[in-house]
């Protein structure tokens, strides 16, 4: 290997030796190692469907044309892919590592806040007050703006800042817990309590973070006004971009040896141990990606929503985040995704058409995935497909 | 070392006999009083202004019951005097005798009042003051005491040193104190300056201070006034960082009670039988609901037996609570055994429909729980230490409820084979124990439990749909923190998560008290995992 590197930097880059079409191949080999062609199908499908069918049904039909989406229902199509990007992120750690996290909403918020941040520093001036300080500050009469609130003008910055900090504290409380081997119920019930001192801290004023009513009242993103149906479309195409980008990661990275050592921890973690594995180090990875994952979720959902509030961080909400999983089918990283569009689908319409049904039906889902489906939809899929083939 | 020789002790006997002797002795000295009495309100109806003010100073002093409602009818402009001079007390439209308090009836138009001038209406509040000193009702003369602190006049002086003599709750104590001292400070006498300074450092109270303070700025040159007013400030300031710390101390220990009610029932469905169960917060809520029905029940059917009504909703509270546990075990949790996830899943789900339930039956706005009266009130202990009745009956409470439970656990056959089921499974049922009857009594115990303290918290807080939501995180962490299948774990837990709590209050505010709490019982959950009790022997591996 040496040798050959090498030879690499000191000699003129030799003719290749391989005709070009073994790297498409190598290519392609790689990709239906991620997914057969039935999934690839499906795949370019649903990026033709989000990617392409709906922006265009979006900008080209009159809007009284029954082909028409509005644009509401573009800005609603972008929360359902953060959700589903918040939904695969569990999935990497539920569904591959068995570790379930009743935490979650705090990486997503803390991404969200990051890019709130942001937004309310670039409209500086232009609040209720005519202020260089945001609104709530100048409410609250405050001079000057906390430290941590430097630097975000910044896109960059904030950027990176939404997806450092849910990673940064994901990584601490990870490392804490998996070290005293804190597993099962005891982790989820810390995970919870995390997100509750969090929303707790959130809700005062004096955190700065604008306490109860959160960040709101953005105006606009690197100079695209916030109200522009194109700045919205370009939102959502951004989101479910990054969705499919971060699949195929997810995908990648189950498919690898990694994603082996993770399902084995989850079923036998004293065994891999013994195996001469750190399963320490597969854990907390998987555990802080998501986290990243779910601040990158946070981050794309604020500008579009055009709010983000400590109520995000309610331990009602992360559990929620658990049943688009549950729904949709565990350790499959594409259940994850379904279960997120079809649960929050059903929520959009159930609370505007029937609002009292809404929790009866969350509440008897719950009770009825975990007696009945414990595999969700992609388990009644595979049945049927397997009694086809039966 | 008490002196116990039977002489002494003889004649302490001795003493007390012979003072009830005496007392009875002046039983006829009493009666002449009363026609004293008599006399002195027969003033009152006459046309004399100077009689009218003597009498009402005279009756300041009296000791006789009927002298306040009196004057304080005379105050207000409710004493009437009919034509042959009897005096009559005017409530709304009812008349009464103001002297031997029958009912009479008799035609307004015929009735007069006496006659007042500003010297008289200035020695009626002072006699008031003084009646109210010595009124058996603590709130009355806490507030007359308050009164003449604000206020204070040197002619009310002996009446406020005679009250300070027998007065025995602390914060009357320093309202009297505090009046005094301000008439004391001014005098001439030097030492009955510094004998107020040094009443207003042992009995004064917070409010002692600025008047200690004014003080030091006039003391120059009186080095000896000096020392005493600055000894007394720092008196002051000791006394007030022990209320504080008692203080601490007694609202750690309620919050601990509470936190215990809350996480009892908890102890025993998640702590023995393994079940994560998210509903548990709503076993709560049920009890409180269950609770304001009783209430509302009682209201409307035994209005005179209403100050009982949480007697009675403590068995209707443990029923309904323990039923719907019962019936949740049999339905969902025991086809989840084993398989802790899915069960924290499935009762999530049961308590969103739980809540919903509750939302459409009664509203999603809180209901209203009425405290009885013997709840409401409490024990001053000091100035700015009161104890409420309700926050010590709390504590009382769930003293009485872990000692049944305990009773339950180690006391009767139930119990014994609840301990067995949950040591040892198989071996209990191949003893012939119906190890599902078991499992399904033990969650209904623990539901109800959970439903007891239901009652407790509706007395102390608001009851709504969302009641439960707000106590589960806290009782996760009581029973994570005692360690898991320890009823002792549950609680130290629970009173060492109420005192931290009540300790870093003052340090941090109640919110970041609250999260610095939730951080320190992660920090200890990762040095500790078992808890603070950790299970022994063949436990420890799952």
């Amino acid at each position: 290997m040496a040798e050959d590197s090498l030879s690499a930097r000191l000699l003129p880059a030799a003719p290749p030796s391989e005709p070009s079409w073994t790297k498409w191949d190598s290519l392609s080999a790689g990709l239906s190692r991620l997914h057969g062609p039935t999934g690839w199908t499906v795949i370019l499908s649903l990026v033709l469907l989000f990617g392409v069918a709906i922006p265009l049904l979006n900008r080209l039909p009159a809007a009284d044309s029954a082909w028409h989406i509005p644009d509401y229902l573009v800005t609603l199509f972008g929360k359902f892919l953060c959700y589903a990007l918040v939904a695969l992120a569990l999935d990497l750690i539920w569904g591959f590592a068995g570790i379930l996290s009743l935490g979650h909403g705090v990486f997503f918020a803390l991404g969200g806040y990051a890019m709130g941040m942001h937004l309310m520093r670039t409209m500086a001036g232009e609040g209720v007050y005519r202020s260089e300080l945001p609104d709530f500050m100048v409410f609250l009469n405050w001079k000057e703006m906390p430290w941590f609130w430097h630097g975000f003008e910044h896109f960059g910055y904030a950027l990176s800042m939404a997806l450092l900090v849910p990673g940064l504290l994901a990584f601490v409380f990870g490392f804490f817990a998996f070290r005293s081997r804190i597993k099962g119920v005891y982790f989820s019930i810390i995970t919870q309590a995390l997100t509750y001192a969090l929303m707790l801290l959130f809700f005062r004023n004096e955190t700065g973070l604008g306490g109860n009513n959160g960040l709101t009242d953005f105006k606009r993103i690197l100079g695209f006004s916030l109200q522009e149906p194109s700045t919205r479309l370009g939102l959502y195409l951004l989101t479910a971009f990054l969705l499919l980008l971060s699949y195929l990661l997810c995908r990648y990275l189950v498919n690898a040896r990694f994603g082996r050592v993770l399902t084995a921890i989850c079923d036998a973690e004293s065994r891999i141990m013994f195996c001469g594995y750190d399963s320490l180090h597969y854990k907390l990875f998987a555990w802080t990606l998501s986290a990243v994952l779910c601040g990158l979720a946070g981050a794309l959902y604020v500008p579009q929503v055009g709010i983000i509030n400590p109520s995000e961080m309610a331990p009602a909400a992360s559990i929620e985040m658990i049943i688009w999983v549950a729904v949709g089918g565990r350790g499959a990283l594409y259940g994850a995704l379904l279960g997120a569009g079809v649960i929050n689908g059903a929520k959009s319409w159930l609370t505007v058409a029937f609002p009292e049904i809404w929790l009866f039906f969350l509440g008897g889902l719950f009770i009825v995935v975990t007696l009945f489906m414990p595999r969700g939809l992609i388990g009644l899929l595979d049945l049927r497909r397997r009694r086809k083939t039966a | 070392m008490p002196d116990l020789r039977l002489p002494t002790l003889f004649s302490r006997w001795f003493r007390l006999v012979l003072t009830l002797l005496l007392l009875g002795l002046l039983q006829p000295a009493l009666a002449t009083d009363d026609a004293v009495f008599q006399e002195t309100a027969k003033a009152l109806a006459g046309a004399d202004r100077n009689a009218i003010r003597q009498a009402v100073e005279t009756l300041g002093v009296s000791q006789d019951a009927r002298a306040l409602p009196m004057l304080e009818a005379l105050r207000d402009g409710r004493l009437a005097v009919t034509p042959e001079g009897r005096l009559l007390l005017r409530n709304g439209e009812a008349l009464t005798n103001a002297l031997s308090g029958e009912p009479v009836a008799l035609p307004t138009e015929t009735l007069s009042a006496p006659p007042l001038n500003n010297a008289i209406r200035r020695v009626l509040t002072a006699a008031i003051a003084q009646l109210q000193l010595v009124s058996p009702d603590r709130k009355a003369r806490l507030s007359a005491a308050r009164a003449l602190a604000d206020n204070p006049h040197e002619e009310d002086a002996p009446a406020l040193r005679q009250a300070l003599a027998k007065e025995q709750d602390a914060e009357v104590r320093a309202a009297l104190a505090l009046a005094l001292a301000q008439l004391d400070l001014n005098s001439s006498e030097p030492a009955a300056r510094l004998a107020a300074v040094e009443l207003l450092g042992k009995e004064g109270g917070p409010k002692a201070r600025p008047l200690l303070e004014q003080m030091l700025a006039k003391t120059e040159g009186d080095e000896l006034l000096s020392q005493a007013v600055n000894q007394a400030l720092a008196n002051l300031d000791f006394r007030q960082a022990l209320v504080n710390q008692a203080g601490n101390f007694f609202y750690g220990l309620s919050l601990g009670s509470i936190l215990l009610l809350a996480a009892l029932g908890l102890a025993i469905t998640f702590g023995l039988m393994g079940v994560i169960n998210m509903a548990h917060g709503e076993m709560l809520m049920l009890g409180a609901y269950a609770t304001y029905i009783v209430q509302n029940l009682f209201r409307a059917w035994l209005p005179g037996w209403f100050d009982w009504y949480p007697l009675a909703a403590l068995p209707a509270a443990f029923l309904v609570s323990a039923l719907v546990g019962m019936a949740l075990e049999r339905s969902v949790i025991r086809y989840l055994y084993g398989r802790p996830l899915e069960t924290l899943l499935a009762t999530w789900g049961i308590s969103l429909l739980l809540i919903q339930i509750v939302r459409l039956l009664f509203g999603a706005q809180n209901v209203e729980v009425a405290n009885p009266a013997w709840l409401s009130g409490g024990v001053a202990l000091a100035p700015g230490l009161v104890l409420p009745y309700s926050r010590l009956a709390t504590i009382a409470f769930a003293a009485l409820v872990l000692l049944l439970v305990w009773l339950l656990f180690q006391r009767t056959w139930l119990g014994l084979q609840v301990r067995a089921v949950t040591q040892i499974r198989p071996m209990a049922a191949s003893m012939g124990i119906n190890t599902a009857r078991v499992d399904m009594l033990t969650f209904g115990l623990g539901s109800g439990v959970a439903g007891l303290g239901g009652v407790a918290l509706s007395q102390l807080g608001n009851v709504g749909p969302e009641l439960g939501q707000s106590y589960i995180v806290d009782c996760f962490m009581v029973v994570v923190l005692g360690g898991v299948g320890k009823l002792a774990g549950t609680v130290a837990g629970a009173l060492g998560l109420g005192m931290v709590n009540k300790f870093l209050e003052p340090f941090a505010g109640a919110v970041l008290g609250k999260i610095a709490v939730l951080i320190i019982i992660i920090l200890f959950i990762q040095k500790r995992p078992q808890g603070l009790f950790a299970p022994k022997g063949r436990l420890v591996e799952n």
